[in-house]
């Protein structure tokens, strides 16, 4: 027996170092815990930048001692190759765990024809036999299905999606009625939201929205010229004019805040004027998506697109940072998310709720992963008159899980993104399984902009940061 | 603590856990026993006892060997040559104690 022993070396854990103001942050990974760093802490730190030492070396007083022990008691510092001490470690589940939101695909019929739509472009991926209209029928036993699967979960969310949701307005308002009452009976709660592009938003829509409290998403591109390029009927004719008005009115009657919802494209890429022009309107909050395509769509973003899109980003998020300090909010909500989940301290073991908290329903009845999957054969989970498929649930959530995905397994945000859309990875590899490495650097650059903002605000007002405590939202499905 | 101070609620969480403090449920396992994940020298083929004497954590399972004869201490005989040319051997192995049978042969 030989075993012979070098010096025990400490090493730094995985970490993002940022600085808000003169203050210095480190964000741990996989925690997502965030400490701030006194001039001792930090310094023990720079000594192990370049790699593990041993500690008599990165030591010289006993309050760098004491900055090691505490850098160490939080999994900061650790003997070198020692396994990861999960202190606070992915959120797991056992087993597929209850339903608390369907996405109803009340139609799959729009009365535009958006050139980017994966509803209707060539990014399509469910199969053009199903029903096109959902029945009341079948939305009402969408909402059996919530209720039998619900298990524990005492909050339950409906959200009406399409298509175009209002093609299908006859059947909204029973289900609305018909869940209230279901959900009534158990003791339960549930909420409502939908998602519309704005051109049959009557005022008798509008009012019927306010009174029953639906949380609203309006898809919409920005000013007119913005507008019209993508989001066009299907004679090509623009929609701004239509539904500009339409969004005015609607949105003086509404209780609840309103966002609204921009793809963004090659051809709409100027994030201040789409943001100026729709808080303009009346939104309460904008939130950008960078269109889901196949790189060779004309539309698509590409590299120096998502690079624009990032700066655009920077410069909208140092607006949120001087309201922030104000005391005001400014309603970008990619960033208020984003500080959201920074702010609890998420670390997810799965992107997004699809097939754990989530499913898609398409008019036909069949369950799938969320909207974007449902009516898609190959990835169907079952059907709501007869019940979700477990197993294909648990399948799923085997293969999704982060530990499982080896690209994501160095990465420092991978406790925050965990591998993105499984739509996006679908239409771009054509495995949902697959992590999104287009835009792997694009994330991590996103996310360190959002931990500087947060930094910033940390410094000038941390007061503002309660805000987001105890209300991330439950998994509210993108568009 | 004194040099590093909790920000946002994850942190103040696991503070308040280690400070035996608060309602933290054992979310943060105690550290335990100290596993080793590498070998102690270059030369070393496995262990006998492990830095504390101890035989749990030694060369069984059959993965941990694996994978600390890769990286930590690279022992040429029994992993691919990950330096130059198979830095994707271990590609479909996420997880060694689950996914091991992914492991495809290398040939030369």
């Amino acid at each position: 027996m030989n075993v012979s022993q070098g010096p025990t070396l400490v090493e730094a854990t995985q970490m993002h170092r940022f600085r808000g103001g003169d203050r210095r942050f480190a964000f741990l990974v996989p925690s997502s815990m965030i400490f701030e760093l006194d001039r001792t802490s930090e310094r023990v730190l720079d000594r192990l930048a370049d790699g593990p030492r041993a500690p008599g070396e990165i030591v010289g007083n006993d309050a760098e001692q004491d900055a090691l022990r505490e850098l160490a008691s939080v999994g900061a510092v650790a003997r070198q190759g020692a396994p990861l001490i999960p202190i606070g470690g992915l959120q797991e589940v056992d087993g597929p765990p209850p339903v608390r939101t369907v996405v109803l695909n009340i139609t799959n019929s729009c009365n535009l024809a958006c050139r980017y739509c994966y509803e209707y472009g060539d990014d399509r991926i469910a199969e053009a036999e199903v029903p096109m209209a959902m029945t009341e029928e079948v939305a009402r036993q969408s909402v059996d299905r919530l209720l039998a699967d619900s298990g524990e979960a005492k909050d339950l969310q409906v959200t009406f999606f399409g298509g175009e949701t209002l093609l299908n307005w006859r059947v909204i308002r029973p289900t609305v009625e018909y869940a209230r009452e279901q959900v009534e009976r158990v003791g339960k709660r549930v909420d409502f939201s939908l998602t519309t592009n704005a051109t049959l938003l009557t005022r008798e829509i509008s009012k019927w929205l306010a009174d029953n409290e639906i949380g609203v998403t309006i898809s919409v591109d920005g000013p007119r010229e913005f507008q019209d390029s993508m989001r066009v009927y299907g004679n090509g004719m623009g929609s701004y004019d239509v539904i500009a008005p339409r969004i005015r009115q609607f949105l003086e009657v509404q209780k609840r805040p309103v966002g609204a919802r921009v793809t963004v494209t090659s051809k709409n890429l100027d994030v201040p004027r789409i943001f100026e022009h729709l808080i303009g309107l009346g939104f309460y909050e904008v939130g950008f998506a960078p269109v889901t395509s196949s790189p060779d769509q004309d539309y698509a973003l590409g590299e120096d697109g998502f690079d624009d899109l990032l700066d655009q980003f920077r410069d909208l998020a140092d607006d949120y940072v001087e309201a922030a300090a104000d005391g005001r909010y400014l309603g970008f909500s990619n960033l208020s998310d984003l500080l959201g989940e920074i702010h609890e301290g998420v670390s997810k073991a799965y992107p997004c709720g699809a097939g754990l908290g989530l499913v898609g329903v398409a008019p036909g009845g069949e369950v799938g992963l969320c909207h974007r999957f449902a009516g898609s054969g190959d990835h169907d989970l079952g059907h709501v008159a007869t019940g979700i498929d477990d197993a294909k649930r648990a399948e799923h959530l085997e293969k999704a899980h982060i530990d499982a995905r080896t690209d994501c397994s160095q990465c420092w945000v991978r406790s925050l993104c965990s591998g993105g859309c499984y739509h996006e990875a679908q239409v771009r590899y054509g495995d949902r399984f697959k992590p999104n490495l287009h835009y792997c650097d694009w994330i991590r650059d996103w996310t360190a902009l959002g931990l500087s903002a947060y930094g910033r605000i940390l410094d000038r007002n941390p007061q503002f940061l309660t805000r987001f405590e105890g209300m991330l939202r439950a998994a509210q499905p993108t568009p | 603590m004194k040099h590093i101070a909790p920000r946002n609620l994850k942190a103040r969480f696991a503070t308040d856990w280690l400070d035996g403090r608060g309602e933290a449920e054992a979310t943060a396992d105690d550290p335990g026993p100290h596993y080793p994940s590498g070998c102690t020298t270059i030369f070393s083929p496995g262990w006998e006892v492990d830095s504390t004497g101890g035989t749990a954590a030694l060369c069984q399972p059959m993965e941990r060997d694996l994978y600390d004869c890769y990286k930590t201490c690279y022992w040429p005989a029994q992993v691919p040559d990950y330096l130059n040319n198979s830095p994707d051997w271990h590609k479909n192995c996420a997880s060694a104690t689950q996914d091991w049978r992914e492991i495809d042969l290398v040939f030369p």
